[in-house]
């Protein structure tokens, strides 16, 4: 493999707390080395600044209901330019759903290498799978959804943690998942009796648990398996006025567990796109933001773990497995919904949606975004993500960068808002001055997601011996003072190495990358009862025969790789 | 004004794609630069002097130019797209998306015109002497926000689903209509001199549609509320009119629901 020397960049890496040094970073054989000798290839980075590799740790970009997105908004095709065939790029198109190589193509262009697909339906699993081995460069996992599985409620509503344990290692074997995702617990499955559970106390119909219950026995089994991701949980009542007592709730039922792992993760619970669930208020007439008291809980607990949301004031597509919830939205906006009920495991719901800037409300769900992440005060567990895209597509990323390191920018948009006093009454962004450091963004995107995953060790740092994912952006942190750059630079990579391949060179792509697809192979005590357990609900209730519902990594999975614990006890 | 003229020397064996037939895209441009404009043709890219002889140059702007097509160009796309001001005439057939998101400035057809006409328009005026395709003024597939302004004008027929989700504007009809008209509309007007077909305003929950010939079914959920006399084109007519689409959920003016309009003449 090509030896690379990446020279005199302002190199800035959390993990080894480089703050924007000049220094070299040599790699070797798909590694970051310390020093080499005779480099095949010489990067001349001065002027530049280089990170690891993002890492997004939740994204909506391959399966059943993103692809259901493409199908039901041709029109958001015409949102962004088609770009034709050029060179090694395949022809993409999309905007808010865009196609597998778009995806890939834009994720390379603002210097990320890894994404994780947030929410996958075991049932549609070989679908998911299938998109991402169809999405070149980026490396990916895919969290299977637990939260309204009938064999987890099940099994929790009798207390039997052992069993569920059992059925989780099989489960994420079976889709080749890598961790436990967790959607609105038992109320997308209490949606299927035209009910939702709002708050962690809300019985679930026929089950009759309660999402606490599902909640703290998800976190068990999380920490029973020592799987390398915590819980990654959408909690109840997601984008309602007032949800912020419901947050609070499900955030301190952290507080009972230990992380217990062997991948250096410290976080229990991973609570996604937090800005959604810190509404308060009772309607949408007194909506306001209690972002404050929410990220204050996060900022004292260190076992908890949160991704932002972060409202870009873009027409997107908004897609969930909160079934109940897209039904509100489509209440809401009137505009078109698709709802599938996934049998015996979950359900999903797509509507679009138009953030603009001049409806109070989605001024107001913009500041909530950016006000949290102005008040965190550790960036390695608190993370910028769009939810992409729910509330806004990835390829906004460098713009939200460019709203957190300058206030200058937030003033700006908040100015054009045809509410503004308003908007700035029910928030405290206005009165919000910091503006976070480079050092800051890398936390949130590389640093920080990569050691909440587990992969702490390989990759979102440039340490040697770490995986060589290496981008290289055009801004120079000691002259550049105009905020618009930012968001230039960090969407357009001018070096990008995956694994130690230069994927994209001096701004152009040049190769497609060699990406691989994480998945967590748990091995328990053999288990007869969920054996028995699982051949029977296929034979009596499920529409696929189990063979046909079995992911495997020959067939659906480019370069698998298996992350492989023993939590035989 | 200036005026460039297109005439076409050569069919192309396949549809023929262009960005470049509005007065926006060619203004300040001189006859021999417009000659070397790429079309589209399938995947690839040939020069529009490839396929008509123009002459003339173009004005400074788009308002100070006028396109003159002649020939037939039923294997030609998107003559007028996106056109913001100046004039285009097109003595002839042409293919779809005819003045497609034109947002101002006149647009004549002196023949027939495919699908997709007038998609999402937004400002302006289409004239058509002939015969319009499927989807007049419809909003582009799968969005919600069809026309919202302008004027059309079509001497002939015009066939299915015109003015689907019309937010806006004017849509006078010459000649009959086929099923589908002003579908899921929230405002605008249909004027139709000739009959229709069936599906009057399905789902609509703004707008009016006059109807002078017969229509064949009309749509259940519009109910009849009186007569009205009502002056178009100068002479005055008595219509029934009809309030709907009743199974959708309308917006409500000082406290009193808004239906869409049905008027049928007498």
């Amino acid at each position: 493999m090509t030896t690379i020397l990446i020279k005199n960049g302002f190199v800035i890496d959390p993990v080894q707390g480089i703050h924007g040094d000049k220094k070299d970073i040599a790699v070797k054989d798909g590694k970051i080395v310390k020093s080499l000798l005779k480099p095949d290839k010489t990067i001349d980075a001065s002027g530049m600044v280089v990170m690891a590799g993002g890492v997004d740790i939740h994204s909506h970009v391959a399966g059943a209901k993103v692809n259901i997105g493409r199908n039901f908004r041709p029109e958001d095709k015409l949102q962004a330019v088609y770009e034709p065939y050029h060179g090694i790029r395949h022809m993409s198109g999309g905007n808010s759903v865009p196609t597998v190589f778009k995806t890939a193509y834009k994720y390379a262009d603002m210097g990320y290498t890894t994404v994780i697909e947030a929410a996958m339906p075991p049932l549609y699993a070989r679908h998911t799978h299938e998109e991402m081995r169809d999405t070149p460069i980026i490396d990916q996992a895919a969290l299977p959804l637990f939260g309204n599985n009938w064999f987890i409620l099940d099994y929790l509503k009798r207390g039997e943690l052992d069993n569920a344990a059992s059925y989780v290692a099989w489960l994420l074997r079976a889709t080749k998942g890598y961790g436990i995702k967790c959607v609105n617990p038992g109320g997308t499955e209490a949606w299927a009796w035209g009910l939702n559970c709002i708050t962690i106390e809300d019985p679930v119909p026929y089950f009759d648990i309660t999402p606490k219950q599902i909640i703290t026995g998800l976190m068990g089994i999380n920490e029973y398996l020592h799987l390398p991701h915590s819980l990654h949980l959408h909690s109840n009542n997601l984008g309602n006025p007032g949800n912020y007592k419901t947050t609070l709730d499900t955030l301190k039922l952290s507080e009972q567990f230990k992380p217990n792992n062997a991948f250096g993760r410290e976080q229990v619970l991973h609570h996604t796109h937090i800005q959604f669930h810190s509404y308060g208020g009772t309607t949408w007439a007194d909506f306001e933001s209690k972002g404050k008291e929410v990220m204050d809980y996060i900022n004292t607990h260190p076992a908890v773990t949160c991704d932002i949301g972060f409202v870009t004031l873009d027409e997107t597509t908004t897609m969930t497995g909160d079934g109940p919830f897209e039904y509100h939205l489509n209440k809401l906006n009137h505009l078109k919904w698709a709802n599938t009920d996934v049998e015996l495991e979950c359900g999903s719901g797509i509507v679009p949606y138009v953030y603009s800037k001049d409806v109070y409300v989605c001024g107001v769900q913009w500041s909530i975004g950016l006000e949290m992440a102005l008040l965190a005060k550790d960036y390695m567990r608190c993370y910028l993500t769009t939810d992409h895209p729910n509330a806004g597509p990835f390829t906004r990323y460098p713009r939200v960068m460019k709203w957190l390191m300058s206030e200058k920018s937030r003033d700006d948009v908040l100015a054009t808002m045809k509410n503004e006093s308003k908007v700035r009454d029910r928030t405290s962004l206005g009165s919000l001055d910091r503006e976070l450091t480079l050092y800051e963004i890398a936390q949130m995107t590389r640093a920080g997601t990569a050691k909440a995953l587990g992969l702490g060790s390989s990759i979102g740092g440039l340490a040697p011996g770490m995986q060589a994912d290496i981008a290289v952006y055009p801004y120079n942190p000691e002259t550049e003072s105009d905020p618009e750059k930012i968001e230039w630079a960090f969407s357009h990579a001018k070096y990008l190495i995956k694994s130690g391949e230069v994927v994209i060179n001096d701004g152009e792509l040049v190769s497609n990358g060699n990406k691989k697809t994480y998945w967590v192979d748990v091995t328990t005590a053999p288990n007869r009862q969920v054996e028995r357990d699982i051949n029977q609900t296929f034979a009596k209730y499920y529409t696929v025969n189990k063979n046909n519902y079995e992911v495997n990594e020959h067939d659906f999975m480019k370069n698998p790789c298996a992350v492989k614990i023993d939590a035989v006890q | 004004m200036n005026t460039v003229t297109l005439t076409i020397k050569k069919q192309p064996d396949l549809f023929l794609e262009a960005e470049c037939f509005t007065p926006d895209a060619l203004a300040g441009k001189k006859e021999t630069e417009i000659t070397e404009l790429p079309v589209y043709i399938g995947k690839t890219v040939e020069k529009i002097g490839d396929y008509f002889t123009v002459s003339g140059d173009a004005g400074p702007s788009a308002d100070t130019t006028r396109l003159i097509f002649n020939g037939d160009f039923t294997r030609v796309k998107y003559i007028g797209s996106k056109m913001s001001a100046g004039e285009v005439i097109v003595n002839g057939d042409a293919d779809m998306y005819v003045g497609s998101w034109m947002s101002g400035g006149k647009l004549t057809v002196n023949g027939n015109v495919g699908h997709f006409a007038a998609t999402e328009m937004s400002g302006g005026e289409l004239i058509i002497t002939g015969n319009v395709g499927n989807y007049l003024a419809a909003s582009y597939r799968g969005d919600w926000r069809g026309m919202t302004k302008g004027r059309i004008l079509v001497n002939g027929n015009v066939g299915s689903d015109c003015a689907t989700f019309m937010l806006g504007g004017e849509i006078e009809i010459g000649g009959n209509i086929d099923v589908h008209v002003m579908t899921h509309a929230d405002g605008g007007k249909v004027i139709i001199h000739g009959n229709a077909k069936s599906r009057l305003g399905g789902q609509a929950t703004r707008g009016e549609i006059y109807l002078f010939g017969t229509v064949d079914v009309m749509m259940p959920g519009y109910v009849p509320t009186g007569e009205i006399e009502v002056t178009i084109g100068g002479t005055s007519s008595v219509f029934t009119v009809y309030e709907g689409d009743q199974g959708e959920r309308h917006p409500t003016r000082k406290g009193q629901p808004v239906f869409a309009k049905l008027y049928l003449k007498k």
